[in-house]
């Protein structure tokens, strides 16, 4: 909501500065967004006549012309196509300074000589029209100084109102407030019935009393639309962000920004005998003002005369039954639209207007008589005409009800932390038009005025009774209250553990958008569909991610375009599928990595990271967090067929490591050797609370072995054999060595490993150990046809 | 017994020159040893008479004594230039650079968020999360935003289909939360939301942290301070609070907290709305089955990247989602 400061100031006058005010009603709870001066800074401008206008002899589109300051008459070459004679017209005379400090000073035009300036809008900072000289009504005193003549100090101020004080869509309502902050009372327009001069009343049926509880028209006969609004009103308008169109239109845009009540004035010659407010009906058409025809849907409140819809109810007039200077009859129509009919209708349509923006957030229900006298008053002003009776159908039940809410003198003290005297209360709440109906033993019965839709309970009367009252003038105290505590599972890690063990092991953390492209998506999880948004912002954000990859990989991308090689990022998050009915949204931990294993460093420091750097730091991870995962190597379409491991707890899947598959890698455009995991992340957050065991005071024993295994035999193979045949002493197993070479026979591979074991109550004998030892051989060649190496 | 005295000189001599350790050993065999030079002098007791002999003796260990204390000293000497020679050649630059893996980060937008969650961990708030793929109801219809509400139009909200959004707020967490338990509450909701909204100052998804506070006894006055010290710690500065009132469908009385954020030309405050909040609205009590008659409570919301913008001085929101390495990197 826009309003200029002057004339919120004819109603109510505080005394205080323009920046006081925008703070007191800042403070209130109507957020000023914003305010500029209503014209650009200019000294030395004037009301100018031109006298006469005769043809430049040296220029076909300039004019020499003789204009008035008031004092003396002087010459003006001017190119404006509408200069005339005895135009009246801003007049930057010589020392004039327009805005942008721009000085006009004596010149030659094409060798006439030129002492000022005729203005147009823009160039005096009013408006971005330049279509041609600003004109001055032709009662404008010749020689006044233009600001004074226009009373241009003043400040457009805008208002960022919440959606609940529709109230304040309107100089009254502003000024409602501010008299209210300010202990004074506003001086309103007289407003008194208009007398009909004949008996000719529109015909209105109102068949959908739901969305329009109330509708009244008149008709106003024999008017001269080709008069032009008066400047006074035209300022106000422009002031209020409104364009000035013609008087009719002029005077229902007034009367909304005075009064808050939208209007709207028909054509009547081009209205076919009655106005019906129905329904539309399905695919009924309607070509609006602003020239957009749109088919309408069974949803929406219309206007209609008996053969088809004249306008969309509280939103927009159609063109055809529009006023034009030609316009004999009016029909004014001012009516309560239903806030929850109109919700969203509008934009249904592509359209935010003046009026759907009033009546969707809701108009004061009984406000639309007083607003009609009160336009019918001013349009006669201008356009004369003759009036005729009020027709008005309403419709009781559907009217809102006045609201009449308690309010108890406890709650109010709890809710806001402080009593506040009884007076006081009484006092701001009358200033504020809610009426103390009753006295109650504790506290106040309201009477609601119409105007304040918004509220509706107890909580609302609090509401106002602290915004006046100031919520920084309430006390400041500690909440108060049981403090159960609660039990901190120790077996479960926090998240940031997890978060800080990837940022000390050199991983970047990243928030990539929950949305990816589909493309994307397809490349690194091609099996899985991403649930779809049905509006998205774009393309290459339209579907819901299935894996954290689509996003890290396109991280990856990003990076290598902006010369950073060694990339190490993680994430946590939720990924999203589709499961039957039920969306499946699960918290993941992914990674990737590619490039320098460690920064480059003067030793060793330029080996790519490979899969056992991630694997060995994901083995760091889940020894943190107390849990065993198998890694068990497997197929995942987006990586490498023989760098891939699914990733198993108790045989249940938790995640996957392994290398992007190189050709995904080239069609997502990467560099590199890509190592990439994704977790479950609840599936491995839950370890276990440690467990005391003796430590034994017994040696350890230690033998070396090193085989000879086949292509097709796994570490993992070795393990398990190893583990079923040394016995329960075996503490611990370590491959200390991995060679392949052609002197061990195509494929193969030879492993050296240490085995340890150690007894908790004696000391292991070396026949026993030897002969663990030996069964252990046996087996490996046995199972797995290992051979002992020499 | 000149002989004594000549070999102790020897001796004294032979330790003097030796260079190394090596070399003293063997003086110390030749003169001290069981066939050493002075050793051997013990002979020469037989000769002598029972008078003579302790005498004599005596003086034989004193000689022992000198060569011994020499050789000592001179081990003594020789092990230290060893051990100085030694360090002399392990000498290293240290001022190279160290070697292993260098450090990561968290992503700015965890780390604010740490930072606040530690705050309300201490006041004794928990942490919940929920659903970012969320039901018309949980998102809107609980919080008192009915279909036809006009507060629906300003949070763009993402649709899957007419009853399912993304969560334009984090609100619903609170519902979630306040359904499946009993009263008193007392919890933060840090996460993801999402607005159908991107240019300079809007991002499609952004995050935030809702919190919420029900009690038998609690005012607005208890939630004027709850933001107030939040906001200091935050900021580690004493800085101005202001509540502005404002709108939200799910609280009554609601505000805006505006924070003190430098000073305007004239001198006055320059004000900066950080936060909303207010008391918690009896319909969305309603909704969740808890008592508002019986019950109070405070909620507050906040735009975490505003936060850590402000904290940090980043100046462009989208850099957040875009996670260049070396945006990252400075917030390690």
């Amino acid at each position: 909501m826009k309003f200029s400061e002057q004339w919120l100031r004819e109603w109510v006058n505080p005394e205080i500065s323009s920046q006081e005010l925008m703070d007191q009603i800042t403070m209130a709870g109507l957020e000023v967004d914003g305010f500029e001066p209503v014209a650009g800074k200019f000294q030395g401008v004037v009301v100018g006549e031109v006298q006469s206008v005769e043809p430049h002899p040296d220029a076909d589109k300039l004019r020499v012309c003789q204009v008035s300051d008031g004092n003396q008459v002087v010459q003006v070459v001017c190119g404006a196509p509408n200069v005339r004679q005895g135009l009246k017209v801003p007049f930057a005379v010589i020392g004039a300074v327009l805005p942008g400090d721009f000085k006009i000073r004596k010149a030659k035009l094409r060798g006439q000589p030129s002492e000022g300036m005729l203005c147009s809008e823009s160039e005096l900072g009013l408006s971005d029209s330049h279509e041609g000289l600003m004109e001055l009504p032709s009662d404008a005193p010749v020689g006044t100084e233009l600001s004074d003549y226009l009373t241009l100090n003043d400040v457009a101020i805008d208002v960022d109102l919440t959606p609940n004080r529709s109230d304040c869509l309107s100089i009254k309502g502003i000024a409602r407030e501010v008299a209210v902050l300010n202990s004074l009372v506003t001086e309103a327009p007289q407003i008194d019935p208009v007398e009909a001069v004949h008996s000719e009343v529109p015909d209105i049926r109102v068949d959908a009393p739901e969305g329009c509880p109330r509708y009244l028209g008149r008709i106003l006969r024999n008017v001269n639309l080709q008069a032009e609004t008066p400047l006074w009103m035209q300022e106000k308008l422009r002031r209020s962000g409104v364009r000035s169109i013609d008087a009719a239109v002029d005077v229902t845009n007034y009367v909304m920004l005075e009064q808050g009540q939208p209007m709207h004035a028909f054509d009547r010659d081009e209205i076919s005998t009655g106005i019906v407010v129905r329904m539309a009906r399905p695919a009924e058409k309607l070509v609006l003002l602003d020239g957009q025809e749109v088919e309408l849907t069974d949803q929406t409140l219309v206007i209609a005369d008996h053969e088809k819809p004249i306008a969309i109810a509280g939103v927009m007039g159609g063109e055809h039954s529009g006023v034009s200077p030609k316009t004999r009859d009016l029909v004014l129509e001012s009516a309560y639209f239903d806030p929850i009919t109109l919700a969203g209708k509008a934009r249904h349509y592509g359209l935010h207007t003046d009026a759907s923006h009033r009546f969707e957030r809701g108009v004061d229900y009984e406000l639309a008589r007083e607003a009609m006298e009160r336009a019918t008053r001013l349009l006669m002003d201008i356009v004369g005409g003759e009036p005729g009776e009020i027709v008005e159908v309403a419709s009781v039940d559907n009217l809102p009800k006045q609201n009449q809410i308690d309010l108890r003198s406890k709650r109010l003290a709890d809710v806001l932390g402080l009593e506040i005297n009884r007076t006081t209360v009484e006092e701001i709440l009358t200033r504020l038009g809610l009426r103390v109906d009753k006295l109650l033993k504790d506290g106040w019965r309201i009477k609601v005025p119409s105007f304040r839709p918004d509220i509706s309970i107890e909580e609302d009367l609090i509401e106002e009774v602290g915004r006046i009252y100031g919520y920084n003038n309430l006390p400041v105290t500690e909440p108060t209250g049981s403090l159960g505590l609660r039990v901190n599972e120790e077996a479960t890690r926090p998240v940031s553990a997890i978060q800080n063990y990837f940022v000390s092991h050199g991983y970047q953390e990243a928030v990539t958008y929950s949305f990816v492209d589909p493309k994307v998506q397809a490349q690194v999880d091609p099996e899985r569909e991403g649930i779809a948004l049905a509006n998205p912002i774009s393309s290459d954000l339209s579907v819901m991610r299935t894996s954290l990859w689509s996003g890290l990989l396109k991280t990856v991308a990003y990076n290598q375009n902006r010369q950073q090689p060694r990339i190490r990022l993680f994430e946590t998050g939720l990924r999203f599928l589709q499961d039957d009915q039920r969306i499946d949204q699960q918290q993941m931990l992914a990674g990737v990595v590619v490039g320098n294993q460690y920064p480059e460093n003067w030793v060793n420091g330029r080996r790519n990271a490979d899969f056992f750097d991630v694997k060995g730091e994901l083995e760091g991870l889940f020894s943190l967090l107390g849990v065993q995962i198998d890694f068990i190597a497997s197929q995942h379409p987006a990586l490498h067929p023989g760098q891939t491991a699914e990733l198993l707890r108790d045989g249940e899947h938790v995640g996957w490591l392994g290398t992007l598959h190189p050709q995904v890698q080239k069609n997502l455009e990467l560099n590199g050797t890509i190592l990439m995991f994704e977790l479950s992340l609840n599936s491995v957050i839950t370890g276990y609370v440690p467990n005391f065991k003796e430590i034994s005071k017994f040696p350890e024993v230690r033998r070396d072995l090193a085989i000879i295994i086949g292509g097709d035999v796994a570490f993992a193979d070795v393990e398990r054999v190893i583990r079923k045949h040394a016995g329960e002493q075996l503490t611990a197993l370590r491959a200390f060595d991995v060679y392949e070479g052609e002197s061990l026979g195509e494929g193969n591979r030879s492993l050296a490993l240490s085995l340890f074991w150690q007894h908790p109550e004696r000391t292991l004998n070396e026949d026993e150990v030897h002969s663990l030892f030996n069964s252990v051989i046996d087996a490996l060649k046995e199972e797995l046809g290992a051979t002992l190496r020499s | 017994m000149e002989n004594l005295e000549q070999l102790v000189q020897d001796g004294l001599a032979a330790v003097e020159k030796a260079d190394s350790l090596q070399a003293l050993d063997h003086i110390r065999v030749e003169y001290l040893g069981k066939k050493g030079v002075i050793t051997q002098q013990a002979k020469t007791l037989g000769k002598l008479s029972a008078e003579e002999r302790p005498a004599a003796g005596q003086k034989i260990n004193e000689a022992k004594g000198q060569v011994e204390q020499a050789i000592n000293a001179k081990r003594s000497e020789l092990e230290r230039v060893a051990i100085e020679q030694k360090l002399a050649s392990e000498s290293i630059d240290v001022s190279l650079p160290g070697r292993g893996q260098d450090l990561g980060g968290l992503h700015p937008v965890t780390r604010t968020l740490q930072r606040i969650e530690e705050f309300f961990s201490r006041a004794g708030y928990t942490v919940e999360q929920g659903p970012e793929i969320e039901d018309d109801y949980h998102n809107f219809e609980a919080l008192n935003i009915p279909d036809h509400h006009p507060a629906r139009a300003m949070h763009d909200t993402f649709y899957f289909n007419p009853g399912t959004v993304l969560r334009t707020h984090t609100s619903p967490v609170q519902i979630r939360t306040m359904e499946a338990g009993k009263p008193p509450f007392r919890m933060i909701c840090p996460g993801r939301v999402y607005r159908c909204d991107s240019d300079m100052t809007h991002t499609p998804m952004f995050h935030q942290v809702e919190g919420l506070l029900v009690e038998k006894n609690v005012s607005f006055a208890d939630l004027k301070s709850t933001v107030e010290e939040f906001l200091r710690v935050f900021f580690e500065r004493d800085l101005q609070v202001r509540f502005r009132p404002s709108y939200f469908p799910f609280t009554e009385p609601s505000a805006e907290v505006d924070i003190e954020w430098g000073r305007e030309a004239d001198g006055s405050i320059k004000w900066l709305e950080i936060m909303g909040c207010g008391m918690v609205h009896p319909k969305v009590f309603e909704h969740c089955g808890i008592d508002a008659e019986e019950y109070r409570g405070f909620a507050f919301g906040l735009g975490v990247e505003r936060m850590a913008m402000l904290r940090y001085g980043v100046n462009d929101l989208r850099m957040f989602f875009e996670n260049d390495l070396r945006f990252l990197r400075q917030f390690r």
